[in-house]
């Protein structure tokens, strides 16, 4: 095998990139390993940046040793998934409302369009108030994220409805209530999907966020609590998790969103016959 | 020459006084009126086309007939009985592709069976996939379709409702001439087993005088009206391609295009015009 990178040993080449990240890394924290350049103090490096030996240690600890991480991922991931089913369904529901209620939409335009551009991240406090620190303020939080990009999408995907394809149903005998269900929810579900990735990741931050903010469980908790003690190699260690958990996500929703959205054309596929 | 012919079938469609004028959304003192003084008829079981120049509201006409456009002046009658909204007992093949893309070809073939509430819909649709050429092809989305096999689809999905009235808008313009000329052969088949009133919107004269019972020529817009009928009597079954060859073929062709001729320059000067 030639050590040019090319498409067969490209994942080699991206595992190589990490690595040399996390030498690098190492070389210029650990304590003692090379003279001091910048701080004046051998451990000063590694207090600021985390050691990469320390930070998978912390994190062999929390899924092997330990193994007491699953019950905050557990919470984390409970958080993003209610918090972007739930933001998806008001979305879905108020975007077709308002695409389909003209005189509604020209009423509440403005108040949308408020609501959209104030950094919703300031509502985490307030929902610390109103729901607690449990779950349901972090799932509050991501639900604000979700549901403009979800409501945005679905009022988009209605009003780009092919009025062609909408009259050959209205011909076809479709009532009002047909049409929703088998033209326009279709269509906008068809633009959910395709936000699918951005949505998803927003209900990740929101959760995240929230737990940051004041919570007794999760993984932003965890950091939190590192954070509180300059413990930043548990801090490193919880960023890398978070990461990676991120990572999985998107791949899970790339694969629902593949195998939901097949009807659609994409590009270079040549299946006709 | 222009009242409707009165035919020994009962009446189908009929269109009498028809006009439509838009305003303009921006500027509502613009009006642009597409078609006006329209009087048409459809016997039951009548193949009618309508030529015309580009852009001289043929489509407009269809919408009206179809109930998806009302009319500002005029009425639309269906089987002697006003229209009023859509046209339930009438079928529409649009111009442009008008299959639910998120649906399979068999699931936009039973679509409109489905909105009925058909108990038989899958089987009925599946028979009509195989009646036009499509079986096997039922699992395939429209992208993975090819243009002349969409449009197959959508003929499917049409007839499989059994409409009494077929309205078909430049349905095969988009296609090659032999896919087109296969297609037209298959539609007159179709239309021969059922005997359906049929409204035929082309620009193509070879393709209307091939397939109808009847021509009406549409003047230039704006405000096109009918200025010419003409019976077409040539002996059916007939084939599209073989029948362009008979000499009363030529002479009908002659003679509505003499008529057709100088609309197809005025609408062409117009066009240039506006460009």
């Amino acid at each position: 095998m030639s050590w040019k990178p090319g498409p067969k040993n490209i994942r080699w080449w991206q595992a190589g990139v990490l690595a040399a990240v996390f030498v690098v890394w190492h070389l210029l924290t650990a304590p003692g390993l090379l003279p001091n350049i910048v701080f004046e103090n051998d451990k000063q490096a590694s207090f600021f940046f985390g050691e990469p030996i320390a930070i998978f240690g912390r994190i062999w600890k929390w899924f092997v040793v330990d193994a007491d991480i699953y019950r905050h991922l557990a919470v984390t991931l409970i958080e993003t998934v209610l918090a972007f089913g739930v933001g998806s369904v008001l979305g879905l529901a108020f975007g077709l409302w308002l695409a389909l209620a003209p005189t509604a939409s020209a009423i509440l335009e403005p108040y949308i369009k408020a609501l959209n551009s104030m950094p919703r991240i300031i509502l985490a406090p307030i929902f610390a108030v109103w729901f607690g620190l449990g779950i349901a303020s972090k799932v509050a939080l991501g639900v604000t994220l979700v549901f403009f990009i979800v409501f945005f999408n679905v009022y988009q995907g209605v009003k780009e409805v092919s009025p062609v394809v909408l009259a050959n149903a209205r011909m076809l005998g479709a009532s009002q209530k047909q049409l929703l269900r088998h033209v326009y929810l279709p269509s906008a579900t068809s633009w959910v999907f395709s936000s699918l990735h951005t949505s998803v990741g927003l209900a990740f931050v929101g959760a995240v966020v929230g737990e940051y903010l004041g919570s007794s469980q999760g993984v932003g908790y965890l950091i939190l609590q590192a954070e509180g003690t300059f413990d930043i190699n548990t801090v490193m260690a919880g960023i890398l998790v978070l990461t990676a958990f991120a990572l999985a996500l998107d791949a899970a929703v790339g694969r629902l969103e593949r195998h939901l959205m097949k009807w659609q054309p994409r590009a270079g596929e040549t299946e006709k016959l | 020459m222009l009242t409707p012919t009165m035919s020994r079938t009962p009446t189908a469609l009929c269109l009498e006084g028809v006009a439509c004028t838009f305003a303009n959304r921006d500027d509502p003192s613009q009006r642009y009126t597409a078609v006006r003084d329209v009087s048409l008829a459809v016997g039951a079981g009548e193949f009618v086309s309508v030529v015309g120049p580009t852009g001289c509201g043929k489509s407009t006409l269809l919408n009206v007939a179809a109930g998806l456009l009302a009319p500002s002046t005029g009425a639309v009658q269906v089987f002697g009985q006003p229209l009023a909204g859509i046209n339930r007992r009438a079928g529409y093949m649009f111009q442009a592709d008008s299959l639910m893309p998120w649906r399979t070809a068999l699931a936009n073939v039973r679509a409109g069976l489905e909105f009925r509430g058909a108990p038989d819909a899958d089987a009925q649709a599946r028979d009509w996939m195989k009646r036009v050429g499509l079986g096997g092809f039922e699992d395939r989305y429209p992208h993975q379709l090819s243009g002349g096999m969409r449009k197959r689809t959508s003929l499917a999905q049409t007839l499989a409702l059994d409409p009494d009235i077929i309205l078909m808008d430049e349905p095969f313009s988009a296609l090659d001439i032999q896919t087109r000329q296969l297609m037209e052969n298959e539609v007159l088949e179709l239309w021969a087993a059922k005997k359906k009133a049929v409204l035929f919107i082309t620009h193509d004269l070879d393709e209307a005088i091939a397939m109808s019972d009847r021509v009406l020529v549409l003047s230039a817009g704006p405000a096109s009206r009918p200025i010419g009928e003409f019976v077409v009597d040539l002996a059916r079954p007939r084939d599209v391609a073989e029948i362009k060859l008979l000499p009363r073929f030529l002479e009908l062709h002659a003679a509505i295009w003499a008529v057709l001729r100088d609309e197809v320059l005025k609408g062409y000067a117009q066009k240039l015009r506006s460009a």
